[in-house]
């Protein structure tokens, strides 16, 4: 039985399934997305926690916030150097997005990027959309 | 102290320090990072490729399936098209519940000697579940982790990462840290499945006896693989982005290697590579061979179809003018008919 | 018998393993356990390597000077030639699920005796010549040079397997240690390590058609000697045709049903049934004595010697010119003629597709190899209301089954013969669900291992079969096992008298002879056997 033709056949479909990455990406420039600062960003130059710590645990923050909001009622944050601030994601000046204006710039091109979908916006609404 | 599993404990210990000091503090990041990776997927598919086409070497002399029901005979005898097929139809129903479902291990029968002599057989579905959820594990695992090497991110990664993290479980507590981001089942399900399968191999008196060296430093290498893998997602976390663009470097043959990943990360990446580069050469091929498992794979229908054997060969046989040479007188006195009448 | 009484035998099964691992548990050559080796003589007829008298509790095995390279250039040819032993080789994860499926390692507790560990047997001499972790890694890596001592082992445990099958259906990857076993045994064959229980008979079989060594003349007078006993029990006069041109049908069925009972009862089934379907339906059925025997120990010893032996059934149809081959009971026989004769021996264009010229039915699924099996032959009969038969003629008898490990596990041949014990007798009690069908277990004497001297083995590998019958007797007063296999026939009454005395055996055709009303027949008060049937025991006296 030669049967031969049909196993690499088989192989040949594995091969193109796991190398699919290599395919997929072909001829593509992917350039990695940097979130867009404001002005007031800019100008401001420190975010609550450093940005190293900012950019690898922001989502943890977040979570200990609404807790800290919702369970507790406590609105201000002391961060590492001691320094106070308003805890709020959406609402006024003192907020996440008070200062980093632009959700679509500073928050999604990364996340769509990682392929992440926080749940932030099942509650919140961000206060620059028109609706 | 067992040297079948202290061994290759070691080995998976000393892989992640090597891994770990490498990057970190011996600055050959580049070396685990982009070398090493890219040898592994090499080493992976030319390994496998290799043993697939020496097992497609090796002829199918008989077809000698294990026939595990009713075989196809008169047509009002209802056949068991499944677990003994007759038609290809049939081979790749049996083979799609063997390969995507484990039925043959989903048969799995626990024996046991019952008041020292009643022997009791019960179904023992636990080496299945696990067996099920490691590999299903596995796969959502790897799935998901496509995210970091397409972009796009397809839909379909994405809906699977839905389903992943369906459940929203969220230990909030901030002595442990874990919330978000949002746990994934299948990390877990890995993990606990991985675990499973080497108390089993601990504990279980038969299975502990049989078990080699090879069958622990798999396991040890998923565990380790899983564990790193959970603590840079839930406790020490990562830059993601500088890590896509890491791997979206290797995919896209532009490799960089971007400031500021930790150590950890070299160590989940080496042990993927070690994972990668021993599959081939290892019991994990049974991936690829159960596909070409003869006693599965083949139609049971050897009296209706004849199966050649392409070294068939002649072979020196008693032929009946032989026997009848042997016996003619005393056939012929008991009046049985000859060829040759006597002389 | 064994001195061992089956309460002692049970006492002894221990299922821990011992405190040192496999490879460092030296094996202590038992008797009880091992078969005596080859007849030099029986080696020498059949061309055979290395035919001289050795013993294997000694410590010299007389082996050729080169063994070790006999072994492993055996072993690479074996590679090249079955995918099957190359894969089982690579692929096996060792998850322990074939363990407690052997029924040998049920009866004995000895950790080799697990399908997982008998294979390893093997691999860990394949990894140590042809992979190279294995050459790197050495024992870590569970390899071993080929010594003596593992050659003993081999033969030690390739003799402890009856190649049924049961692990191959629990195996995620079908791994068949049968297909191991038989891989293990070409090569101790290489270097003359057989056992004379297997080689003798296969000698036989090349010389006289037969495993028994039953000459022509023997063959046809012990046939007649059962007309006799058929006319005394049913008053008709039988009479079965040889080596006969231009018959219909050629009949083959093992020899041991013409030589030991409880299956020369089978045998004067198959004779009734002819009778009958030649005086009803002029169906011409003849038995042949240069192709006598439908086994083939040739099975046990080398694909080759198994092609060497089943040559004469297709040389014997041709010969005679019959249309088709119809097969008697037989477990191996049938692995073989279903599995392989056909491709070994074949092709068989000189006959026609097979069809019942009484019922008119094809038999597609044996179109190519022109070979039926009688139970589905006579399964049609019945289903076309063909036999007349008296059900209550098996009154006396409540019968389970047991599904012989060949037909089962390498055919499918499962619900035929359900469907002709159901219309034969009426008192049918199935055996629990995971010791039947495919998950039947082995009568623990098969493969060539139905010897005297082992037959301690052959009473634990029995013990899941007669544990399950012995339940069966206990729940519905079961006293009959019925079966299609030679080797049952031969194996189980010894048995059945070891674990559940009450308990005889009985063959299919034997059930099927007692039912059917031949035609002019006096009336029977008794059965094939000369006990009484139900309700005639003072006639049966007279």
């Amino acid at each position: 039985m030669n049967d031969k033709s049909k196993i690499v056949i088989g192989l040949i479909i594995f091969f193109v399934i796991i190398t699919s990455p290599f395919w997929y990406n072909m001829g593509k420039a992917v350039s990695v997305p940097e979130p867009k600062l404001s002005d007031k960003a800019k100008a401001a130059k420190v975010c609550v926690e450093s940005k190293e710590y900012m950019k690898t645990n922001h989502m943890h923050i977040l979570d200990i916030w609404r807790n800290e909001v919702v369970r507790k009622g406590n609105r201000t944050y002391t961060n590492s150097m001691g320094k106070e601030y308003n805890i709020s994601l959406s609402s006024g000046e003192e907020s996440c997005l008070g200062c980093h204006g632009d959700k679509a710039e500073f928050c999604d091109k990364c996340h769509t990027y990682a392929s992440v979908e926080p749940y932030c916006w099942d509650c919140h609404i961000n206060p620059k959309e028109k609706k | 102290m067992n040297v079948k599993y202290m061994f290759p404990l070691a080995a998976v210990v000393v892989l992640m320090l090597l891994s770990y000091v490498g990057a970190e503090a011996g600055g050959l990041s580049a070396l685990f990072g982009i070398v090493i990776p890219y040898l592994a997927v090499i080493i992976f598919i030319a390994g496998f490729a290799r043993r697939i086409l020496d097992w497609s070497n090796s002829s199918v002399p008989f077809r000698i399936p294990t026939t595990c029901g009713q075989q196809k005979s008169l047509p009002w005898i209802k056949q068991n098209k499944i677990d003994n097929p007759s038609s290809l139809g049939g081979v790749i129903l049996r083979m799609f519940f063997e390969v995507c479902c484990f039925r043959s291990l989903f048969r799995n029968t626990k024996n046991e000697l019952y008041n020292g002599s009643h022997l009791t057989y019960s179904w023992e579905i636990w080496l299945w579940v696990a067996a099920l959820a490691f590999h299903y594990a596995f796969l959502v695992v790897v799935v998901r982790h496509l995210r970091f090497f397409l972009e796009p991110v397809p839909a379909c990664v994405k809906l699977i990462e839905f389903f992943d993290g369906f459940f929203h479980i969220e230990f909030v507590d901030s002595i442990i840290q874990i919330g978000l981001p949002g746990i994934m089942i299948s990390g877990i399900v890995l993990l606990a499945a991985v675990i499973f399968l080497f108390l089993r191999r601990i504990l279980i008196p038969q299975v502990n006896y049989i078990s080699l060296a090879a069958d622990y430093f798999p396991l040890f290498l998923i565990m380790g693989i899983a564990c790193s893998g959970i603590f840079m997602r839930y406790f020490t976390k990562v830059d993601v982005i500088g890590i896509k663009e890491f791997t979206m470097g290797l995919v896209t043959f532009h490799p960089v290697i971007p400031e500021g990943i930790g150590g950890v990360f070299y160590i989940h990446l080496f042990l993927v590579s070690v994972l990668l580069a021993y599959f081939p050469f290892s019991k994990l091929m049974h991936a690829g061979g159960i596909f070409l498992s003869p006693t599965r794979n083949l139609a049971n229908n050897t009296r209706a179809v004849r199966h050649i054997n392409p070294w068939n060969y002649d072979v020196p046989v008693h032929t009946y003018e032989e026997y009848e040479d042997d016996f003619r007188e005393k056939m012929i006195e008991a009046g049985l008919p000859v060829e040759k009448e006597l002389k | 018998m064994t001195e061992l009484k089956p309460d002692e035998l049970l006492a002894k099964i221990d299922r821990n393993p011992p405190a040192s691992g496999w490879m460092d548990t030296p094996i202590e050559i038992r008797k009880g356990i091992y078969c005596y080796a080859a007849n030099p003589k029986s080696v020498e007829y059949l061309g055979l390597p290395n035919a001289r008298k050795w013993n294997p509790l000694e410590k010299d095995w007389k082996l050729p000077e080169n063994w070790q390279e006999i072994i492993h250039n055996g072993f690479k040819e074996r590679l090249e030639k079955f995918r099957t032993f190359k894969i089982f080789m690579d692929i096996c994860v060792r998850c322990g699920a074939c363990a407690d499926k052997c029924h040998f390692f049920i009866g004995t507790g000895d950790p080799k005796n697990m399908p997982v560990l008998r294979a390893e047997l093997l691999r860990s001499v394949y990894r140590n010549d042809f992979t190279t972790f294995g050459k790197i890694l050495g024992k870590v890596g569970g390899a071993r040079k080929m010594t003596l001592d593992v050659l003993k082992e081999w033969w030690y445990y390739f003799f402890q397997c009856t190649e049924c099958r049961r692990c191959s259906v629990f195996c995620p990857y079908g791994i068949d240690t049968a297909e191991i076993t038989i891989m293990g045994r070409e090569l101790l064959n290489l270097i003359g390590l057989n056992i004379d229980w297997i080689a003798t008979p296969v000698a036989n079989c090349y010389r006289t058609g037969n495993h028994l060594g039953i000459q022509p003349h023997a063959f046809k007078d012990m046939l007649d000697f059962f007309v006799e006993d058929i006319e005394e029990v049913t008053g008709v006069q039988l009479e079965p045709q040889y080596n006969k041109k231009g018959a219909d049908i050629l009949f083959v069925t093992p020899s041991g049903d013409v030589f030991a009972d409880p299956g020369t009862y089978t045998c004067m089934g198959y004779m009734m049934l002819f009778h009958y379907l030649k005086e009803k339906y002029g169906l011409d059925v003849t038995w042949s004595t240069y192709a006598s025997e439908g086994g083939n120990f040739g099975f046990f010893t080398s694909h080759e010697t198994m092609k060497r032996l089943n040559s004469k059934m297709y040389a014997e149809a041709k010969r005679l010119g019959v249309k088709w081959i119809l097969g008697g009971e037989c477990g191996h026989m049938w692995r073989v003629v279903h599995q392989y004769m056909d491709t070994m021996n074949g092709p068989a264009d000189f006959m026609e597709e097979p069809v019942s010229p009484i019922t008119g039915t094809k038999f597609e699924n044996a179109k190519s190899t022109k070979m039926v099996h009688i139970a589905e032959f006579t399964a049609d009969l019945i289903k076309h209301n063909k036999l007349e038969l008296d059900v209550t003629r098996n009154d006396h008898l409540k019968v389970t089954y047991h599904d012989s490990c060949n037909p089962a596990r390498g055919m499918g041949l499962l619900d035929e013969p359900r469907y002709v014990i159901n219309n034969v007798c009426n008192n049918f009690y199935e055996m629990p669900a995971n010791t039947i069908r495919e998950q039947t277990f082995c009568c623990g004497s098969g493969a060539g291992l139905n010897a005297g001297e082992n037959i301690e083995l052959r009473m634990a590998g029995g013990l899941p079969r007669a544990n399950a019958v012995k339940y069966v007797h206990e729940k519905h007063g079961v006293n009959m096992l019925a079966c299609i296999c030679a080797i049952d026939r031969a194996a189980f009454p010894a048995l059945m008298e070891y674990w559940v005395p009450e308990v005889d055996v009985i063959g299919l055709h034997e059930l099927v002879a007692n039912a059917l009303i031949m035609p002019g027949e006096s009336k029977r008060t008794t059965d094939l056997r000369g006990e009484p049937l139900l309700g005639m025991e003072d006639e049966a006296d007279e």
